[in-house]
């Protein structure tokens, strides 16, 4: 072995070790923030942490993009969604007064809430894009209850990481981090384009998460509950579309 | 004249070094072999799962929105993986979105990644300065004409193209990494809500989501155009001797 192979073989061993170590601090500090998603593991785990973790130091306190009142879709579409349950017919059919919506888990005070009792709360509204992970996208204004004040009404335990929303529906429910849960554009979405939540676009009640795609703004919800974990939660990915082989942060 | 090169020691061994470098000379650097296979193989991974991904829409819209109530400007008349797009086609393909995405931004991060150490290294190490920017004396108006002649009628590459690139090589190569890519990597994020929300003037530059979609589309196909020819030259050039060079960074010159 001459000279200049044995200089390049210790830089390339360095510079091994260097990257090594690199990750391994990296992977350190990306768990003390919270910078890892309940799917960050496996084999598409890396690239789900690089983005999850490169967006949330981008974006934390971003808004979502919004428009002006003439580009709100003259066409939106809704989306299909499964047959709706005997139990949704009955309440849609009594105009929703019997609709709850039940907030538990890490919090002071669990309650429930009615639709009406939603609709009195302070309301915030904005007129952003939704977008399927399909591709197609489509502009609404949306009108609500802020997750927020629905979470300090009832008191969230600081050590509660995530909020899971599920809906009437079976199987399908999902769960955001604090940074989208607190954030000011996530609302308890009760109207759109300046009349109540049509059903097929999630009436009475649909979370609407505008900095990510349309599968995490779950329709008909009547379920939150605040966790630290989400292992005992479905296959503990976090979500039904995780566990359906998607993604669970859905920014990208 | 034999009494001395016999005394001298080592001279063996320098005359074995000589001839051998005279067969086989050093074509590619090892950053550029390593970054063309990391590229590749992303590039690969991120062609297919886009593929799986479009068929989940395939249509394409210019501006902000698009969806199956709005008129596309292009409709690729593909079946589609799901039943709300109208295809005219009888059957639904099977989803595949969940492992395309995880694999298409999986991929994203390596082509990145890959792109970054070779735009840092290829700076410092003067490759782009001495493999890709064209001469001046290059880039007359008959040395440009000349070489797509000889593109055109599949002539094998001169002597000396056999240790650099030809001008229309230099200028394709400026134009795929310096251009495409980077068009690329700019569309691609643009569609991304959680990106846009940090800096939106990355989506409103290109006229909105479903136009940054539709370009990412286009520029697609001219990569995708750009690996046919590409493949296509390597064939006319000498497969096997330009996958060596690719492999192991060295080539045989041509036969005199």
């Amino acid at each position: 072995m001459n000279k200049l192979s044995r200089r390049k073989l210790i830089t390339t061993g360095i510079a091994a070790a260097a990257g090594a170590s690199g990750v391994a601090v990296a992977a350190r500090l990306a768990l003390r923030h919270g910078l890892i998603p309940p799917d960050g593991r496996g084999l598409y785990g890396a690239g789900e942490t690089l983005t999850y973790a490169a967006q949330r130091i981008l974006n934390r306190h971003a808004m979502a993009r919004e428009f002006s009142r003439s580009q709100i879709s003259a066409s939106p579409f809704a989306n299909e969604v499964d047959p709706l349950g005997a139990e949704f017919q009955r309440m849609q059919a009594a105009g929703f007064v019997d609709w709850r919506l039940v907030v538990d888990g890490m919090v002071a005070r669990p309650t429930s809430f009615s639709v009406a009792e939603i609709k009195r709360f302070p309301t915030s509204s904005h007129i952003t894009m939704i977008g399927c992970e399909e591709g197609w996208t489509y502009i609404g204004e949306w009108t609500g209850a802020p997750l927020s004040y629905l979470l300090d009404r009832v008191g969230t335990l600081p050590q509660a990481r995530y909020v899971v929303y599920r809906s009437i529906q079976p199987d399908w429910w999902e769960s955001i981090d604090m940074s989208d849960a607190l954030h000011p554009q996530t609302l308890v979405a009760h109207r759109m384009n300046g009349g109540e939540l049509p059903v097929p676009f999630g009436g009475p009640l649909r979370l609407r998460v505008p900095r990510q795609l349309g599968y995490k703004s779950v329709k008909y919800i009547n379920h939150l509950t605040l966790t630290d974990n989400l292992k005992s939660f479905g296959k503990g990915l976090g979500g039904a579309a995780a566990d359906g082989g998607y993604a669970w942060y859905a920014g990208i | 004249m034999n009494a001395t090169s016999a005394v001298v020691p080592g001279a063996g061994e320098a005359s074995t070094t000589s001839v051998r470098s005279a067969k086989e000379e050093k074509r590619h650097s090892a950053l550029v072999r390593l970054t063309h296979w990391l590229t590749t193989i992303a590039f690969l991974a991120l062609l297919i799962s886009g593929g799986e991904i479009v068929l989940s829409h395939p249509r394409f819209y210019w501006g902000e929105t698009g969806n199956v109530n709005m008129q596309p400007w292009l409709n690729l008349h593909l079946p589609s993986s799901r039943d709300t797009v109208p295809t005219g086609y009888g059957y639904v393909l099977p989803d595949q979105n969940g492992w395309s995405r995880y694999l298409h931004f999986q991929a994203a991060w390596l082509a990145v990644g890959t792109g970054l150490l070779y735009f840092l290294i290829g700076i410092f190490s003067g490759h782009f300065r001495r493999n890709l920017v064209p001469t001046l004396s290059e880039l007359s108006f008959k040395g440009i004409v000349d070489s797509m002649i000889r593109h055109l009628r599949f002539e094998r590459p001169r002597p000396e193209e056999a240790w650099s690139y030809n001008v229309l090589q230099r200028l394709t190569y400026l134009l795929v990494i310096f251009v495409l890519f980077p068009l690329m990597i700019w569309t691609g994020l643009a569609m991304s809500f959680g990106f846009d929300a940090a800096f939106p003037l990355a989506v409103q530059l290109l006229g909105g989501h479903q136009s940054a979609r539709s370009l990412h589309f286009i520029v697609t196909i001219l990569l995708v155009l750009f690996l046919l020819v590409h493949v296509g030259m390597i064939f006319v050039a000498g497969f096997r001797n330009r996958m060596r060079a690719m492999i192991t960074g060295r080539a045989t010159p041509p036969a005199e």
